[in-house]
């Protein structure tokens, strides 16, 4: 008898619990929760952006306990901020505010404020470090003196790169901010479409790291993508403000690390893009060709998501389509999802013997039909 | 519903087993919009309600729809039944059953009439469901526009102008090219002669039972974001041509191995001698008749 038929689904489920909590704990060497935040940090940035919910200690239980599963964590993490209560909503952060510990530009060679190559792997050779192996513990050194930028030696708040573009006139100035409503919330309020800015974004940024490189990519390759120009690609720590709750007035309570990427789309290829992905600013043939910002903004160190989080928010704002996917909003914005995607694929892991007798059946009339017909 | 008291006393009897979950699991807030998309659904016979699906401790498409409806319907004084494929044993039934008791408190049954709430996967049971009875069907895909349009906003829109067209198109090429409709699970149905529905992936064989019946039926789609109804006493016929008239499974000269039954859905397995063992897919109804007990399953 099968698994699902077999009376005792509940003995079998609890031994199956058994089996993952042995393979979570048993162990000589476990894993403690600070060697996932000090030694796998990147999964756990790409957990924690995945899973929607920002907390070190959190993220680095539900990669134990996933063993290492990035979407089986995030799905653990998004299971559990469901059941928070909302609190409330911080002001708008702007990317002028970042402490910044990264910024690159590849539209230009210069760029005010200065490039900070920061940490990054980009330029490192892709070789095995067997000395890694053992490495006795504390030699090295807190990645966090590392990371900090000589006193001094760069400013307090680093300008846009983007700010240059818009001075010069060659980019559509900021859409501005038309009302104090609360955000579209796509955890609390279903899709539709077309959508707003603020729930594309919010998708976008939740999306699977792997499933956009993969749309990225092939929209690079022709599929509808836009290959733009990386104005700034920027890591660093946004201060979180929420209303002080007496005097009214912004207090910090805290700062939270994101990549964030502006890429330069449109311009001498006919301005075929909205400024802010809405259709009300459509470009009137005519007019001056201008740039516009596709962005990506991913929590964590994850640039990887970041570039394809902006190259798929320019390929959405195309108003010229090609008719290629990634130009779709639907399309992308529903398949993108790590949590959703994973648990429709794999419930075909689930029992279906009653649709599979419906659709036998159905084979069976239709192959009785040809032979008839075949008789004559 | 259940009281505050009524949470607190199941606190103090359950002690740490429920202690930490919210009655439900759902916040409150939660159920309310599910509740109001019900009613909402209830008022449409057929239309498909966006909601704020929630984020579930189960995969999204095993379930996490028809449970949101069930953890927001369920009280403490609700008897509670989940199938899969008609089987209570089966492991994910099993899984959600054991969330809906450990997070409320409902008893729990195996039993079709002992159920107040059924939550099912692709089937409905064989046993005739009374009005005092809700079944709440999970669904995958809710929009039976699907495989005619892609796109949620344009099926959306043809369902607001009744356009079937293409619907109707599609089964018409069905029968050119295969000689009969060839859907088999979920074949697509008119509600109250107004939309059409999915009926999530039940057999042909249950479709009939969604015509006037005495039950209420929810429908839940939650990575899909979408509820459903057909209340009791709506119209709901399967869409089907004059000359080709919709027929569902026929088991002739067959009968369930266990019990004996030739008046269920029977599901086969292969066996390991080369020959297949037949029996009812509704573990509920066979252990019915195997006891001799009669059960009413006339729908």
């Amino acid at each position: 008898m099968g698994y699902s038929s077999v009376r005792g689904g509940m003995d079998a489920i609890e031994h199956a619990e058994a089996l993952i909590a042995a393979q979570v704990t048993d162990s000589d060497h476990p894993v403690a929760l600070p060697q996932v935040t000090d030694h796998v940090e990147l999964l756990l940035d790409q957990v924690m952006g995945e899973g929607g919910v920002y907390d070190l200690d959190l993220g680095a239980l539900a990669v134990k306990q996933a063993e290492g599963d990035p979407i089986e964590a995030g799905f653990l993490l998004r299971a559990y901020r469901t059941t928070l209560p909302r609190v409330g909503y911080s002001f708008p952060s702007s990317g002028r505010q970042m402490r910044i510990l990264r910024r690159v530009s590849s539209a230009f060679r210069d760029i005010p404020g200065g490039q900070v190559l920061g940490r990054t792997r980009d330029y490192t050779q892709r070789l095995l470090d067997f000395a890694l192996r053992d490495t006795p513990p504390k030699t090295l050194a807190p990645a966090g003196d590392l990371d900090a930028l000589p006193s001094g030696a760069a400013p307090e708040e680093f300008p846009l790169v983007i700010d240059t573009l818009r001075a010069d006139g060659l980019m559509h100035e900021a859409p501005r901010r038309t009302s104090d409503d609360e955000p579209f919330d796509v955890t609390r309020e279903p899709l539709r479409f077309p959508s707003t800015r603020a729930a594309r974004l919010q998708v976008l940024a939740r999306g699977e790291t792997g499933a956009m490189l993969s749309l990225a990519y092939a929209g690079m390759r022709g599929y509808g993508g836009a290959h733009g120009y990386i104005a700034e690609l920027r890591y660093g720590d946004l201060p979180v403000q929420i209303s002080h709750p007496i005097t009214g007035g912004p207090v910090r309570i805290g700062w939270v690390p994101v990549t964030e990427c502006y890429q330069v789309v449109g311009g001498d290829e006919g301005a075929q893009h909205t400024h802010d992905g809405t259709e009300d600013h459509e470009h009137v043939q005519g007019e001056n060709p201008e740039y516009v910002v596709s962005y990506g903004i991913v929590v964590g160190r994850n640039e990887r998501k970041a570039i394809s989080m902006s190259i798929l928010d320019g390929s959405l704002k195309k108003t010229t389509k090609s008719g290629a996917a990634i130009e779709d909003e639907e399309y992308v914005m529903y398949h993108i999802d790590s949590i959703e995607a994973m648990g429709f694929v794999e419930h075909l892991k689930l029992p279906h013997y009653v649709d599979f007798v419906a659709s036998v059946h159905r084979t069976s009339k239709v192959r009785e039909l040809v032979a008839a017909a075949r008789r004559g | 519903m259940v009281s505050a008291t009524g949470v607190r006393a199941l606190i103090d009897e359950r002690g740490a087993e429920f202690e930490g979950y919210t009655f439900g699991f759902l916040d409150d807030m939660a159920k309310r919009e599910i509740r109001r998309t019900i009613l909402k659904a209830v008022a449409i016979p057929g239309h498909q309600v966006p909601f704020g699906s929630r984020e579930m401790p189960i995969a999204r498409g095993w379930g996490t729809g028809g449970l949101q409806i069930t953890l927001a319907c369920v009280g403490a004084d609700d008897t509670i039944k989940v199938i899969d494929q008609g089987d209570d044993a089966s492991v994910n039934a099993v899984n959600l059953r054991r969330l809906i008791a450990k997070t409320t408190g409902a008893r729990e049954t195996l039993t079709t009439g002992e159920a107040t709430l059924i939550q099912s996967r692709h089937r409905i049971p064989e046993e005739r469901m009374t009005a005092a009875q809700i079944l709440i069907l999970q669904v995958p895909i809710p929009e039976p526009l699907r495989h005619v349009e892609r796109s949620v906003a344009s099926a959306r829109a043809m369902h607001a102008e009744a356009d079937y067209a293409r619907m109707w198109l599609a089964l018409y090429e069905d029968v050119v090219r295969n000689g009969e409709v060839t859907a088999g699970a979920g074949y697509p149905v008119m509600v109250n002669g107004r939309f059409v529905m999915a009926p999530s992936p039940i057999p042909r064989w249950d479709i009939p039972k969604l015509n006037q019946a005495d039950t209420l039926f929810l429908f839940g789609a939650g990575r899909e974001k979408r509820i459903y109804a057909v209340p009791p006493f709506t119209n709901v016929q399967p869409l089907e041509f004059d000359d080709y008239p919709f027929e569902i499974e026929a088991f002739p000269n067959m009968s369930c191995r266990r019990c004996g039954a030739t008046d269920s859905y029977l599901v086969t397995s292969p066996q390991a001698d080369g020959g297949t063992l037949s029996v009812c897919s509704d573990t509920s109804y066979c252990d019915d008749v195997l006891a001799g007990r009669k059960v009413e399953n006339q729908w």
